[in-house]
């Protein structure tokens, strides 16, 4: 548990979460490994259903049953030093960890915030729970934080109920809150999905600015590849509950080694590059036939009913994430002719 | 809120007068002269006449409904028949046990099926949930009044512990008193708590998935927090409506439990009025029956103001 490089904040390792029922395994996040380096963004990017929010609440022990975590490590440095294994810690430990230390943003903001206490309540419980402070003082410190996150009057609306405000708003909010105890990991799960593209673009402003500001390490979840670009440094690219592609953002965005990113990027909408000088609008691209089922994934490949590249050997063999670069892996026969 | 109280109390208002309008025609619309029925078929015409007199059935409609209205208002419901009493008098005696017998079952089912609810939502699917829906499902089930006698067999005859029936003597203390409702309460409250269980329960597990919950566990508090503070108080706006639909059940239950345990309450006092055709007691009663019923619900939708600040009359 001691190897965890002095700059890593958080290393998960061959991490395994399944959903048991009766009948069959769910292996929703299946032998999943990644680094997060202090102060740095890493992306995890995927189509619904790849299992990026399984991956995150494992790493906050947030999952219910039957969802648990099968095997694997998700070791976390705090801000002591310490190093935790999120993926045996005790209720007690994650009770002192959650919010002060890893807090987390949730893919669902018109929901996410309880309906029935004011925002300002909402924060300074947060603030509260972590920290000795009075109560006015927990006040004034949700008043500061609505200010980061640029919520316009934010004096008047620290008294709002959540259904007072938009979505982005509610998003704002929920960013304050978990900025409120300065965490140093911030797991922010599809902050944007859920908002329209102006306010997309400006949460995506304010979380680089925040970062800069407060030094925490983000784990950015995505399914948007455009995203990625414009915040992180690493990205990991998940299919099926595993890495297919994992590489820092400027070798991937040059070459990427795997189809199924070379195939999110072709589907990632750009109205400058799908707009021609014409005029004419080239068609979007996008991959063909969905995502399989998890309970009935293929022997090989799990992406290769629906790769262009795939090859008899695809359906049989079940390829290895292998180097294929300098900090470069994919999960793909091909690779080395990509 | 002070504007919203006002609209519900303006709504309240407006049942009340309806139910007065009810209960007036009711007693007009009963087949046969009242004074008639109730007198026998032997009375002479003189003493129907006076009957009629005494229960306001003389005089054209509009003059009965203006008189009946007025008395109503100045708190008069006329005189019993049977009792030589004005009905208010009759009423007010024997409102005390019917009072504490209504207040303490809807505590004693409240503080049984709240917990209860909540654990078995919690920790659904183990032998806790399953126990106590087995239980709850025998408690909707079985008669109060079966329920009353096993009781007053068990715990009053068998061991003594409780007085078997009655409300005391005429110079009991309080104290004394309400002892004598231990019996009928727990009776009623058992009856009454399988509901408020079961609705805890769904309730209970509606919010428990809700994402906001997930959001409390990621603040990093005790589980006990998130489940009282976070999910419980979302959880209690349904069952508001329970609440005040088991406090209504409660006052035709209390007809019933009072009569198993003889107690000197309201609804003792309708089921001989029943009998008796005592119909001026019988329109009190139906009044304050209702009343009670508008005012519970009243109270309900003020408590639904305070709980959810989205709820807007
Ligand atoms: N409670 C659950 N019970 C059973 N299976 C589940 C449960 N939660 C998630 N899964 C399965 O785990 C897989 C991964 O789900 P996950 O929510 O992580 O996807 P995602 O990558 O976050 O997708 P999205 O972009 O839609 O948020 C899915 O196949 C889903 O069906
Ligand atoms: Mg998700």
């Amino acid at each position: 548990m001691s190897d965890l490089a002095p700059d890593t904040i958080l290393s998960v390792r061959d991490l395994r979460t399944w959903f048991k029922s009766r009948r069959v395994i769910a292996k929703a996040v299946d032998g999943v490994t990644f680094d997060l380096k202090r102060g740095q963004t890493l992306a995890v990017v995927g189509e619904s259903g790849s299992g990026k929010s399984v991956t995150s609440l494992s790493i906050m022990g947030l999952l219910s049953p039957p969802g648990g975590i099968e095997s694997g490590e998700v070791l976390f440095r705090d801000s002591k030093g310490v190093v935790h294994d999120l993926a045996r810690a005790s209720a007690r430990e994650f009770r002192r960890l959650r919010g002060k230390e890893i807090a987390m943003i949730f893919q669902e903001p018109m929901t996410s915030l309880n309906p029935l206490y004011t925002v300002g309540d909402q924060i300074g419980e947060m603030i509260a729970l972590h920290e000795r402070m009075s109560h006015a003082e927990a006040r004034r410190r949700a008043l500061e934080m609505l200010r980061h996150v640029e919520i316009p009057d934010a004096a008047n609306r620290l008294d709002d109920y959540p259904h007072q405000m938009s979505g982005g708003m509610r998003q704002r909010v929920m960013i304050a809150m978990a900025l409120a105890c300065n965490p140093s990991l911030l797991i922010a799960d599809e902050p944007t999905t859920a908002l329209d593209v102006t306010i997309q673009s400006q949460i995506l402003d304010l979380l680089r600015r925040l970062q800069d500001q407060f030094g925490m390490s983000i784990l950015f979840i995505t399914h948007n590849l455009g995203v990625v670009a414009e915040i992180a440094q690493d990205v990991v690219v998940m299919y099926s509950g595993r890495v297919v592609e994992h590489a820092p953002v400027v070798p991937l965005f040059r070459k990427q080694k795997h189809p199924y990113t070379q195939g999110l990027l072709a589907c990632t909408p750009n109205a400058a590059r799908d707009l021609s000088a014409s005029g004419e609008r080239k068609a979007l691209y996008s991959i063909p036939g969905s995502v399989p089922p998890i309970t009935a994934l293929p022997p090989g490949c799990a992406f290769a009913p629906r790769c262009r590249y795939a090859i008899d050997a695809c359906s049989s063999i079940p390829p290895q994430l292998e180097a294929v670069g300098d900090h470069h892996l994919s999960r793909c026969l091909r690779s080395a002719e990509l | 809120m002070l504007r919203a109280a006002l609209n519900r109390l303006i709504g309240m208002l407006t049942v009340m007068a309806i139910v007065v309008t009810i209960v007036f025609v009711i007693v007009r619309v009963t087949p046969g002269d009242p004074a008639a029925v109730m007198l026998g078929p032997d009375a002479t015409a003189a003493d129907v006449e006076a009957l009629r007199q005494r229960l306001g059935l003389d005089g054209t409609i509009l003059q009965q409904f203006v008189s009946y209205v007025g008395g109503i208002l100045r708190g008069d419901l006329g005189q019993s028949i049977f009792l030589g009493q004005p009905v208010t008098t009759a009423l007010w005696l024997r409102a005390e046990p019917t009072f504490f017998l209504t207040i303490f079952s809807l505590a004693i089912a409240t503080t049984v099926a709240l917990p209860i609810g909540i654990a078995s939502a919690y920790w659904r699917g183990s032998w806790f949930d399953q126990a106590t829906t087995t239980l709850a499902m025998f408690a909707a089930s079985v008669p109060s009044f079966w329920l009353g006698l096993v009781f007053i067999q068990t715990f009053a005859v068998g061991l003594g512990w409780f007085p078997t029936s009655g409300y005391g003597g005429p110079y009991s203390s309080l104290g004394e008193r309400l002892f004598h409702l231990a019996l009928p309460a727990t009776t009623l409250g058992i009856v009454s708590s399988a509901l408020i269980m079961r609705f805890t329960r769904a309730s209970m597990l509606d919010v428990l998935n809700d994402d906001y919950v997930r959001t409390a566990r990621s603040k990093g508090m005790s589980e006990w927090r998130v489940v009282i503070r976070h999910a419980l108080k979302n959880a209690l706006i349904p069952i508001l409506t329970v609440l005040g639909l088991t406090a209504a059940l409660l006052i035709s239950g209390a007809i019933v439990t009072e009569t198993v345990f003889a107690l000197p309450g309201i609804g003792n006092l309708i089921v001989s009025a029943v009998l008796r055709r005592d119909y001026p007691v019988i329109q009190g009663a139906l009044l304050i029956v209702a009343g009670l019923y508008v005012l519970v619900n009243f109270l309900i939708d003020m408590l639904y103001l305070l709980v959810d600040p989205r709820v807007r009359y």
